[in-house]
């Protein structure tokens, strides 16, 4: 506190000398150019929150006095960026503000000074009166000849026009309707920056809250036909809004007397717009198509319509013949000349060739030039399809078609969309073909896509099956780096589809009713690839074991041990079942688990009245029993290893704190105290670990550990003390350390209540002493409150906690072949990890290179080498650049990922509101200065590599 | 090109400017039909003289075959407009299509390899979207038509007249070229081609996927596939087609080109790559697109080679050259397939096969039996009708033109566009001349004076709505001024004249005359508040300047004769003045 009352006197010696400096810059100026170029310098230098007002009135001044525009408008946006500044409340200058509106002739110095007025407004969310002036101020510009100052006064009453309203309040509501209205008058504007302001006016109100009228809907929809993009694709946005509002008023069809749903129609006139002139707009109406879930299934379904015709006779399409031919039951021949010929006659009159409804909307958009088209409509088309089943149906056909787009962002994208909603659809087999297909596509994360999407789909026939494995194998054998990916995929669709799997079971082992067939290689990828597929189909299908041969039983011990999760366990005849698994029928919360973690915690933290042997075993004990159970359960493992570091911090803190040597003079003792120092930094380790590796943690947490680091900090001081002589060093250190205290109470202000007894909680009521005393005092102090303070009981998260884990697939350190390379030369070795509750991986995960001289190389993948297969999880695949001095003989290098953290951006700095651009300039306190580290996430895995000497 | 398609030439006079669209030749004729009718457009005289310019949608012989015979042979040295890829390729074309008919039909009296030259040279490009001055008054600018590489649309404008000629376009975007793409210049005419006026494509996916697959399944049964195709469009997009499909599905079958005018044009394929599509442009830094990997130049020699292989041949319709040779060597094994890929003309052997032949009678009188299979995909790169209303949608034109198509067709295409956009539609026969009514403006100087003075008067100024305006229009050398009166006087040194309307007005009134004219005088006062009302003290009334004096009447001194006067420029108040006195005074208690 002492040091804050420091600062801010210093602030306020240098306050009159700037402002005072600005006056006398801008009296000297002798020319506008001057002038503004002095501004510009001012401009660049922040003010403190007590000297703005000062600043404000001296520009005001010579903004009266000033003729030239240029520097007019300097000082405007100069009013503005000050009124910006944090905690000062600009509503002493408004009336100035609004008064140099009055004279102003330049239309480029209004509009800067209605923004000025805007800043104004926003800062003041709580002044109805003050808000309701700048609105009728705006209201008058709104007749300026300028584009740029309607356009202005338009986003003004946007953001500040009022929203609430009273119905107590006849005049308020009136007043409100009269924003409506006001605004609604310049969507014909004949500027259509100004018809776009004033679109975008009214979607800032209905943000804020105001029911949008509905007899706006009629005005939008003229605006769709605008000739300037921009405001088409503000319409757009507009039109969807009301749709959303009034999904069901009746609207009237012109030229007939019919009337639709008013969301029918707005989707009608959105779809219309996929096939707009501009692909901003294409864009904007395919996004947005997707979230209009209420439309009726009807038109839902047009939107996929498009009639065929050739020289006026109907045509089927593609989609409606393979469809006859699937269910006519004839396997796809696909070979007879002309069946796509023309039938029927079409009715001259009947064909409409610009419908006005959603014909064929989502075919034109999958078919669009651009590729951000395509993207947004499949996205769409995914979100529709998600809300309503037959539509997904009907969609499949597009979805497939798209998996042959050129791009392969669209591919992906698409892909991912049919995961999606893979629960309501089932493939037929020309589809599955035609999926398939794909799976020789040479892009790895397409292929892998596809793999997920195959884990989830549904299958109709035996054929599809056999077609999905054999498609799979040829996919192994061209590519063996899926093998995981692969297995996995066939896992599920076995057990998804044990009846289909049962008839193939011979043809797949290649079994024979007479005749014994050679032994399949245990080793083959492919073969454990069907044996996958077989044993998870066998799970729910008790009669397939009888078809398996003799060395299929084997097969499936040993694979039952090798690749446990992926193969199931088995009620194979005469065999006991491998493994007791935990049933899960039990339901999470009456988990026996949970209670066992929650009681041995409650244990715990009852130990006050034990002795301290007691203690320690009790810890030693608790912490043996988490880490078993994280072992077991796995969706209790990260809370359980959580709780057991905390508590393993606590064991050493108090193993550290039971030592002898503090009773003993320092200089004897000296190789006791390394048991105590290093247990000091064993902590603050494990505090890091606790504080970012977890995901899922909430604040209450990081309070506790934030309090053991500075337990252990506090250690380390005593440690230090007690083997260091002279007193000054001591002095810089115990100095640093009450600064951390401080720092810490003001983080954690909020808490402190919670934290009767504890450690901080005593020194705080001890800090006027600590401050002024001798560092040896201070030390002393600190000893004692260290063993006197209580343990603090760590509450759980709510929600599951994770531990951020990385797996390295590749390399798989088993190859015995150096990679050889000349030294001096690079070599690039790929990197392929999963990472899994890793939150941002793009900027906290490293691969670090271990060199076996002790060299380290620390490498930042780039952002593009993370890719996110599903919530929580992450895959790296990159590269690493290795390079070294010639070796003699070959050696191993060590990889392994490192978890990067930063304890400035911790979760206790967020806390404090982000310091604005006044004050963040001027240092911030020292002891913010975060503390950088990384921490090794993931085993370490060797290569060997064989640098050579280069050859002259 | 009215009403058939190919010999696309169309001349248009716009506001005095001559321009002629397109130079284009016939495929079904050998005579002179293969050629427009030049003398069509001046019996006497140079063409030179009476063309402004001439304009070359893109480098389709039928769009531009013509263009040596019409520049050299018949006669003309003023410009010719066409987009740099056009005026790359078209020259290849032209030579071929030289050397065919002259070297191997042996013609006389044809273009030679000079004149394409000659012809090349009065050629100017032009860029997409690039305004071209080709004099004072006529201007024109390309818009992006996908069709082919370099396919273009142009529109021409003299003043505020203004064609859109789409020449052919398409409107989906392929493998290798993106949509056609307009903005709203709404001009008055359209003039848009039609092949495909009453058909609605399927999606280009499933015709892609169609493809792939016959071609797939052939080559693993060990058949051979011929595509015949013409040597640039459709033949490049589907190139790329097969070689990502190769590509991505690792496939070992070799696919041959027909060497000649392809890898020169090639060659322009992968310079011009900015008029290709989203694709090719943003990949090509790493690799353009049309450097194929797995296509590679045919040989005679390598169609007897056994085993599986695809085969692009030219031409396109089978009806003669190296894709009618390689055709009769494959035709009759029955495992092999042919796919026509396009539009095929009546009397090739290509639309015989088509339509279901399966003996044909080849030169020599030799029988040949098909046996091969015969496909037919659709890979044109016309607008489908869905296409040609879109465009339509996207430009607003004012009249629409159809063109390049055939008749029956039209119609039916003609009908809906009237009666969904509500516009007039024609689609004349060859040699017929369409006159479109246009409303031209005319633009007209003002002094700056009488328009602050004008615009000053009344409310804001709205661009949308027009304004009524006082002023003399001055028609004088050619020009058109908009002036104030006085000085429209004062130019022409004429006496200004004034005009006056006087009015008489009885009225019942037993008073004496003054007492009436107070009446008058107040009643008026009354009502018209915002005017100066005054009293003059001679015993007469003004309004403004209307003027106001009563006398008795002679005979009945009950009826007091009141004589209103004004002047024209006051017709309005003066008129309002005598109804309101018409209706009478207001009994007043005296």
């Amino acid at each position: 506190q002492q040091h804050e009352d420091l600062s801010t006197k210093k602030l306020r010696l240098t306050k009159p000398s700037k402002s005072a400096a600005l006056h006398v810059d801008l009296c000297k100026a002798t020319s506008p150019a001057d002038a503004l170029q002095y501004l510009l310098q001012f401009a660049r230098k922040p003010v403190e929150v007590e000297s703005v007002e000062g600043v404000v009135r001296i520009l005001l001044e010579h903004y009266y006095k000033e003729n030239d525009a240029s520097v007019r408008l300097k000082i405007a946006s100069l009013l503005g960026l000050l009124s910006k500044t944090a905690g000062f409340s600009p509503d002493c200058i408004m009336d100035d503000a609004i008064n140099t509106l009055q004279n102003e002739k330049s239309h480029q110095v209004l509009a800067q000074l209605l923004d000025t007025l805007l800043v104004i407004g926003t800062k003041l969310p709580e002044n109805p009166s003050v808000r309701m002036r700048l609105v009728e101020v705006a209201c008058k510009h709104l007749t300026d000849s300028s584009h740029g100052v309607r356009n202005k006064c338009l986003q003004l009453i946007g953001c500040l026009g009022p929203v609430e309203k009273g119905a107590t309040k006849e005049a308020e509501s009136q007043a409100a309707k009269d924003v409506q209205k006001i605004i609604g008058d310049h969507f014909n504007d004949q500027d259509p920056r100004v018809r776009t302001a004033a679109i975008k006016a009214m979607l800032q109100l209905h943000e804020r809250g105001l029911k949008l009228q509905q007899a706006i809907y009629s005005q939008a929809c003229k605006l769709l036909a605008d000739d300037y993009e921009q405001v088409r694709s503000a319409a757009v946005q507009l039109i969807w809004v009301l749709s959303q509002l009034y999904p069901e008023s009746i609207v009237p069809i012109p030229s007939s007397n019919e009337e639709i749903r008013l969301v029918d129609d707005a989707f009608g006139k959105i779809c219309h717009m996929v096939s707009d002139g501009s692909w901003v707009v294409r864009v904007q109406a395919a996004k947005l198509l997707g979230s209009m879930q209420q439309v009726s299934s009807h038109f839902l379904e047009q939107t996929l319509d498009k009639k065929l015709m050739s020289d006026l006779r109907r045509k089927r399409t593609a989609h409606e013949r393979a469809k006859e031919l699937y269910s006519s039951g004839e396997f796809s021949s696909g070979r007879k000349w002309g069946d796509d010929a023309p039938k029927e006659e079409i009715d001259t009159g009947a064909v409409n060739l610009i419908e006005s409804g959603a014909c064929g909307a989502f075919v034109h958009g999958l078919e669009d030039e651009m590729y951000e088209v395509r993207i947004a409509a499949v996205e769409a088309l995914c979100m529709l399809a998600q809300s309503s089943p037959s539509f997904a149906e009907k969609c499949l056909d597009f979805l497939v078609d798209m998996f042959n787009d050129e791009i392969e962002e669209v591919r992906l994208q698409s892909i991912h969309t049919m995961r999606k909603i893979s629960n309501n659809i089932t493939l037929r087999e020309d589809q599955l073909d035609t999926v398939l297909a794909v799976l020789e596509d040479s892009s790895r994360d397409i292929r892998e896509a596809l793999h997920e999407l195959l884990c989830c789909t549904n299958v109709s026939t035996k054929e599809g099956i056999h077609l999905a494995l054999v498609e799979l194998l040829k996919n192994l054998t061209k590519y063996p780096t899926d093998r995981e990916s692969i297995w996995k995929c066939l896992k599920f669709l076995g057990s998804r589809h044990p009846t289909l799997v049962l008839p193939l079971v011979p043809e797949l082992l290649s079994t024979h009713p007479f005749f014994d067939t050679p032994e399949p290689d245990m080793d083959d990828p492919a073969y454990i690839a069907v044996l996958v597929l077989i044993f998870n189909a066998a799970k729910s299908c008790p009669t397939m074991p009888a078809l398996f041969s003799d060395h299929t039983f084997r097969h499936y011990a040993y694979l039952r041990d090798s690749l446990s999760h992926l193969v199931p366990p088995l009620r194979l005849p005469g065999r006991k079942l491998v493994s007791s698994a935990v049933s899960p029928s039990i339901t999470p919360h009456e988990d026996p688990s949970q209670q066992f973690l929650h009681q041995s915690l409650e244990r715990v933290y009852n130990f006050q009245h034990l002795d301290p042997q007691g203690i320690q075993e009790l810890l030693e004990f608790t912490i043996r029993d988490l880490q078993r159970l994280g072992e077991l359960q796995s969706e209790l493992a990260g809370m359980a290893d959580f709780t057991a570091t905390y508590l393993q911090c606590q064991l050493l803190l108090i193993k550290a704190l039971q030592e002898k040597l503090w009773n003993v003079a320092a200089p004897l003792y000296l190789k006791q105290n390394a048991l105590a120092s290093a247990a000091a930094k064993q902590i603050l380790e494990e505090t890091y670990k606790m504080e970012f590796m977890y995901s899922g943690v909430e604040s209450r947490q990081v309070v506790i550990i934030h309090h053991m680091r500075l337990q252990a900090k506090a250690l380390q001081l005593i440690v230090t003390a007690r083997t260091t002589r002279g007193v000054e060093p001591l002095f810089g250190m115990c100095e640093k350390f009450l600064q951390e205290v401080d720092s810490f109470q003001r983080c954690f202000i909020s808490e402190l209540p919670h934290m009767q007894g504890s450690f901080v909680d005593k020194l705080l009521d001890l800090m006027p002493r600590l401050v002024t005393s001798k560092p040896s005092e201070v030390v002393k102090i600190l000893q004692t409150t260290l063993r006197q303070s209580t343990f603090l009981h760590l509450p759980l998260p709510e929600q599951q906690l994770h531990r951020a884990t990385a797996n390295i697939i590749e390399p798989t350190g088993e190859s015995d072949n150096p990679l050889r390379f000349t030294s001096g030369l690079v070599v690039a070795l790929d990197v392929d990890a999963t990472l899994e509750h890793v939150q941002d991986p793009q900027g906290t995960v490293k691969v670090q290179v271990l060199y076996p001289d002790g060299q380290a190389q620390l490498i930042h993948p780039k952002p593009a080498d993370f890719r996110n297969p599903g919530p929580g999880r992450h895959r790296l695949i990159t590269q690493v650049y290795l390079s070294h001095t010639a070796w003699t003989e070959p050696c191993q290098i060590e990889v392994r990922l490192l978890l990067a953290y930063n304890s400035n951006k911790s979760k206790a700095s967020t806390r404090i509101p982000k310091s604005t651009w006044s004050e963040s300039l001027e240092a911030l306190p020292p002891s913010e200065n975060g503390i950088e580290g990384t921490i090794p996430f993931s085993k370490p895995v060797k290569v060997y590599i064989m640098p050579k000497p280069a050859r002259r | 090109a009215g009403q058939d398609v190919g010999r696309s030439c169309i001349l248009v006079s716009l506001a005095g400017k001559n321009v002629m669209l397109d130079c284009g030749m016939h495929m079904g004729y050998n005579d002179d039909r293969r050629f427009p009718d030049f003398s069509y457009i001046t019996q006497n005289g140079r063409l030179t003289d009476f063309l402004d310019c001439v304009i070359i949608s893109h480098f389709h012989l039928d769009h531009c075959g013509a263009l040596p015979y019409f520049s050299e042979m018949v006669g003309y040295d003023g410009p010719i407009y066409m987009t740099h890829p056009t005026k790359a390729i078209c020259p290849i074309l032209l030579e071929d299509y030289r050397k065919i008919t002259v070297d191997k039909k042996g013609e006389t009296n044809f273009f030679t390899s000079q004149m394409i030259k000659d012809c090349m040279k009065k050629v100017v490009a032009v860029h997409l979207h690039q305004t071209v001055q080709v004099d004072e008054e006529l201007e024109i600018k390309a818009y992006y038509a996908g069709h082919v590489l370099g396919a273009a649309m142009f529109q021409i404008k003299v003043g505020c007249e203004s064609v859109v000629y789409t020449g052919d376009y398409n409107m989906t975007p392929d493998r290798h070229l993106g949509a056609a793409w307009i903005d709203k210049c709404r001009p008055d005419l359209l003039i848009s081609e039609s092949t495909y006026a009453t058909t609605i494509r399927d999606s280009k996916r499933c015709r892609e996927r169609d493809f792939l697959k016959k071609v797939h399944e052939t080559v693993e049964r060990g058949g051979k596939v011929l595509i015949p195709v013409f040597a640039l469009g459709r033949a490049q997009e589907l190139c790329i087609l097969l070689e990502t499909f190769w590509e991505r599905m690792n496939l070992k079958a070799p696919i041959y080109f027909s060497t000649g005018l392809t890898e020169k044009a090639n060659h322009y394929y992968k310079l011009f790559i900015t008029w290709t599509n989203q694709k090719i442009r943003k990949t090509f830094v790493q690799r353009n697109m049309f450097e194929f990997k797995h296509i590679k130049a045919f040989d005679r020699a390598f169609a007897d080679n056994p085993g599986p292989m695809v085969v692009f041949a030219t031409p396109g319709m089978l009806h003669a050259g190296q894709s009618l040779q390689i055709f009769r060597k494959w035709a009759g094994n029955e495992k092999n397939m042919v796919i026509m890929p396009g539009y095929c003309v009546q009397g090739t052997v290509g639309h015989k096969i088509l339509s279901g032949q399966r003996k044909l009678e080849m030169e020599g009188r030799q029988i040949l039996e098909v046996k091969m299979q015969v496909e037919y995909m659709s890979f044109s790169a016309h607008a489908d009708a869905k296409g040609i209303m879109q465009l339509i949608r996207q430009a607003e034109p004012r009249n629409v033109l159809l063109v390049h198509g055939e008749a029956k067709k039209m119609e039916f295409l003609k009908q809906k566009i009237e009666q969904e956009f509500h516009v007039s539609c024609y689609m004349p026969a060859n040699g017929e001349t369409t006159t479109i009514l246009t409303n031209p403006c005319i633009p007209v100087d003002i002094s700056l004076g009488l328009l602050k003075r004008e615009t000053a008067i009344g409310p804001l100024p709205d661009a949308k709505k027009p304004k009524l305006m006082h002023g003399t229009l001055l028609m004088k050398d050619n020009s058109f001024r908009l002036v104030s009166p006085e000085q429209a006087l004062k130019e022409l040194g004429l006496a200004e004249h004034q005009l006056r309307f006087t009015c008489r007005v009885h009225v019942q009134d037993p008073r004496k005359e003054h007492e009436t004219v107070l009446r008058v005088y107040n009643h008026l006062k009354g009502i018209l508040k915002d005017y100066s009302v005054q009293h003059l003290p001679d015993g007469s009334i003004t309004v403004e300047s209307i003027l106001i004096q009563a006398t008795a009447h002679s005979e009945d001194q009950g009826t007091k004769v009141l004589l209103v006067s004004w002047t024209y420029q006051d017709e309005e108040l003066g008129s309002y003045l005598t109804s309101l006195l018409k209706k009478g005074l207001p009994q007043s208690t005296p």
